[in-house]
């Protein structure tokens, strides 16, 4: 057996390490252990330098094992993988201690961190010894994308990557694409109609010749991996054959039965059969089955009757579509955080509480009110009061900054001294107008003459303690910079509610295997480096899916996951990991214990040469090792995560 | 005499708790330096040997720690895990270890405070429980 020949490389990283790690100590120690044949340390080994010390002892000194011990491998084991193989040795020979995240940066004595440091370099000396060359391999990849939501974030995702040339399917839940975007009136600090810049992309996306829109849809399951997933959708039944609806609307004017449109924050009425909104896209009819008096009593079908182009279809299935894709961008948004949950604000309670997206709609001109500002009863308000950080910033509910509030508040602000002129108080916390062209909104709307009271709002109430206060909504806050309680009467009171998480976000994150932050959103792969990819190669976030935040930001990283998605595409090809599961045919006795735990289908039970073995299908195996586990005799093993590889670290880490 | 500092093997999924580990270390959360952290990628890889070994090499305590069951990235590898490790404490009770060698966690990769606590706790404790019987046995 060849001779194992060790380099071990102690990285300062600055003073990250060498502040808190004796890190020569640590080398000359690693200079002592069994094999190294060279220890070296040195400021900051991921540098062009550091990575060139390596390179050159494997050429020079013929190093046939390699040793970093520096940061956490998930951030540059594959930069040390790279120069191993670089300089022609195998990566896998390559091991990586972390003494930075799991020591230097947790301990702050020099002497334990150093010992520490020591039996961390200790374990992945022992273990690399055991390591072995593994070769990885290639195969052909599916350039088609799935954008899942049609938002602003999905529809520029979508569009980016099909102007490109490449098949992308555009899966969205509701009957037509558009999210919030849609719903907003204004957009901040410029003031421009939202639905008048986002038409244009939505009709774009609804006849582009690379976009497939499957809208009314949902995931119901996928398979696979980067380069190579398969999914179902499902299709609901819209009752309404898409093909022939020509969206003229007469369905829903003689729908004899109205509900509260969700569009219009049931501000607004609409028909059982409807289409969303007038832009809607795909601009076809629904109906909403469980409001439909035909399915739920049997009698009635008015539409159908008069429906010209016969797309009625009352006997339409659910119907499900298998897609395979290469990669992934979930665009999933958000929900508004329920103001009912903070009883003290007395939204659902008092009339003229409102929700910001509720005020959004009402000075839509193509809205419930024709973009009128009124109150309940029909009158303009003379005061409104604009409380920011309802379910934000507030330990009890969400603890993170929605970040979008503050601006859309002043914009509610100065909308309501344009169109109606009446007294307007901000109760804030803080503001944060950090945008491009925010700060100068900012003081455009303080001179304006709003008033700003800093202070979270305590309570909204009915009950007046003075003659002002009589028939009005009292706004209680403390004013921090006055040190006092003030009562504020108005006559609407508008919630700036926190973005949450969707309601399904678990599912979906569980159904992707993404992770979540403690805060609900899905997490990126690097929080500074790589916020668009996810924990699962070939996924990627954007939009508010990934956090709260405006529509220049959403549409910034809804690019940048398509940029993403575009550069697997153009590689053409996906590598296989070669760290999966292996068997050794002589110990096997085809117990079949691995073919039952593998929840992927990887190992088989097959007759060999008339001999009956286990043999694992490496495509389909994802390296978890539950295999190796329940396998009786030993013959079953994960490449890289041997029985042995593990078994010298524990015991290399106690002997000492 | 200086105080007992245990030894503790934590055996950390790539996923989870190994990062949740990691941020731990970017956010400077503090913990003792008691624990030593052997990466696996999954905590349904943990095999009984490991567990043993550890003990027969003269750990206090092992900890094995992996992703909730709906992060797993690997689909359902916690409660494969669970299995194994209901199994393996009754052995490791009838090698005489005290309860709360062995431990079972989950921490998701946001939940480096939680790390901290777990390593905190379980320091605490088995200093509270001495030296693992099973060093003297094996040394004899």
């Amino acid at each position: 057996m060849e001779e194992i020949k060790t380099g071990v490389y102690i990285c300062h990283c600055g003073l990250n390490i060498a502040g808190t790690v004796d890190v020569e100590e640590v080398a000359e120690y690693a200079g002592t252990l069994p094999n190294v044949v060279v220890a070296r340390d040195y400021h900051y080994m991921c540098s062009e330098i550091g990575q060139g010390l390596i390179k050159d002892d494997i050429k020079n000194l013929g190093l046939n094992r390699v040793v970093v011990a520096s940061c956490s491998p998930r951030m540059h084991e594959p930069t040390f993988r790279r120069a191993c193989q670089d300089a022609g040795l195998n990566p896998y020979l390559f091991e990586h201690a972390n003494i930075r995240e799991h020591c230097s940066w947790v301990h702050d004595n020099r002497q334990i961190a150093t010992e520490k440091a020591k039996d961390l370099v200790r374990a992945a000396v022992k273990r690399v010894s055991y390591n072995e060359p593994l070769e990885t391999k290639e195969r052909p990849l599916n350039p088609n994308v799935m954008v899942v939501g049609g938002g602003i974030a999905g529809i520029q995702a979508a569009l980016d990557i099909a102007n490109g040339e490449h098949r992308v399917y555009l899966v969205e839940k509701e009957p037509a694409i558009g999210g919030h975007m849609a719903q907003l009136d204004r957009t901040f600090p410029t003031l421009d109609c939202s639905e008048c810049i986002l038409t244009p992309k939505m009709t774009e996306v609804g006849q582009h010749p690379f976009i497939t829109l499957l809208a009314y849809s949902e995931i119901e399951g996928i398979v696979g991996s980067v380069g190579n997933f398969k999914v179902r959708v499902k299709k609901k039944a819209r009752y309404v054959d898409e093909e022939k609806c020509t969206g003229c609307g007469i369905c829903e004017e003689k729908c004899p039965w109205k509900v509260d449109s969700e569009f219009e924050m049931g501000l607004g009425k609409r028909g059982v059969i409807y289409v969303p909104f007038a832009q809607a896209i795909p601009h076809v009819a629904t109906i909403d089955k469980e409001h439909c008096v035909y399915f739920l009593k049997g009698k009635c079908r008015a539409c159908e009757k008069f429906c010209d182009a016969k797309a009625v279809n009352f006997e339409q299935k659910d119907e499900i579509v298998e897609l395979e894709v290469g990669s992934i961008i979930l665009t999933t948004g958000y929900d508004l955080f329920d103001a009912r949950s903070i009883s003290q604000y007395g939204y659902g309670r008092y009339d003229n509480v409102l929700t910001g997206l509720e005020f959004e709609r009402m000075t839509c001109a193509a809205g419930p009110t024709e973009g009128k500002i009124l109150l309940k009863d029909g009158r303009e308000p003379e005061r409104v009061a604009i409380v920011h950080c309802v379910g934000s910033r507030d330990q009890n509910y969400h603890e993170y900054c929605s970040r979008v509030c503050c601006m859309y508040g002043l914009k509610y602000a100065h909308l309501i001294k344009e169109l109606i002129k009446a007294e307007v108080y901000q109760m804030y916390i803080d503001m944060r107008c950090f945008g491009e062209g925010f700060e100068e909104f900012y003081r455009r709307v303080c001179d304006e003459g709003v008033n700003f009271i800093r202070g979270k709002v305590a309570k909204v109430t009915n009950v007046s303690l003075t003659e002002e206060e009589q028939g009005k909504l009292i706004v209680i806050a403390e004013d921090t910079l006055l040190g006092g309680i003030v009562r504020v009467p108005v006559d609407m009171v508008i919630l700036c509610t926190a973005l949450e998480p969707r309601s399904d976000a678990e599912n979906v994150a569980k159904l992707l295997t993404i992770n979540r932050r403690a805060d609900g959103f899905f997490m990126e792969k690097h929080v500074k480096l790589d916020p668009v990819a996810t924990a699962t190669d070939g996924v990627f976030i954007a939009g508010c899916c990934e956090g709260p935040k405006d529509i220049p930001d959403t549409v910034a990283q809804a690019s940048a996951a398509a940029a993403k998605a575009l550069s697997v595409i153009s590689r053409g090809r996906v590598v296989i990991e070669p760290t999966v599961a292996q068997v050794n045919e002589v110990l096997c006795q085809a117990c079949g214990r691995c073919e039952e735990i593998c929840d992927f289908h990887a190992p088989k039970v097959i007759s060999k040469d008339g001999v009956r073995v286990s043999s694992v299908d490496a495509a389909l195996c994802k390296g978890c090792g539950a295999c190796a586990v329940v396998c009786p005799t030993g013959a079953m093993s994960v490449r890289h995560s041997t029985r042995e590889q593990i078994t010298s670290m524990v015991e290399a880490l106690l002997e000492v | 005499m200086a105080e007992f500092e245990p030894k503790i093997i934590a055996l950390c999924c790539n996923w989870c708790t190994y990062a949740a580990a990691d941020i731990a270390g970017t956010s400077r959360i503090h913990y003792p330096s008691n624990v030593r952290i052997v990466r696996v990628m999954c905590s349904g890889m943990v095999d009984p040997i490991y567990i043993l070994k550890a003990f027969e090499m003269g750990a206090d305590g092992v900890l094995i720690a992996g992703c909730h069951e709906a992060d797993c990235h690997y689909l359902n590898g916690p409660p494969k895990c669970d299995a194994m490790f209901e199994k393996m404490k009754r052995v490791v009770n009838m090698l005489g270890l005290e309860d709360g060698r062995l431990r079972r966690e989950m921490i998701s990769t946001s939940e480096a405070p939680i790390f901290a606590q777990v390593i905190e706790g379980m320091v605490k404790q088995i200093k509270k429980l001495g030296h693992s019987p099973l060093q003297e046995r094996v040394k004899v």
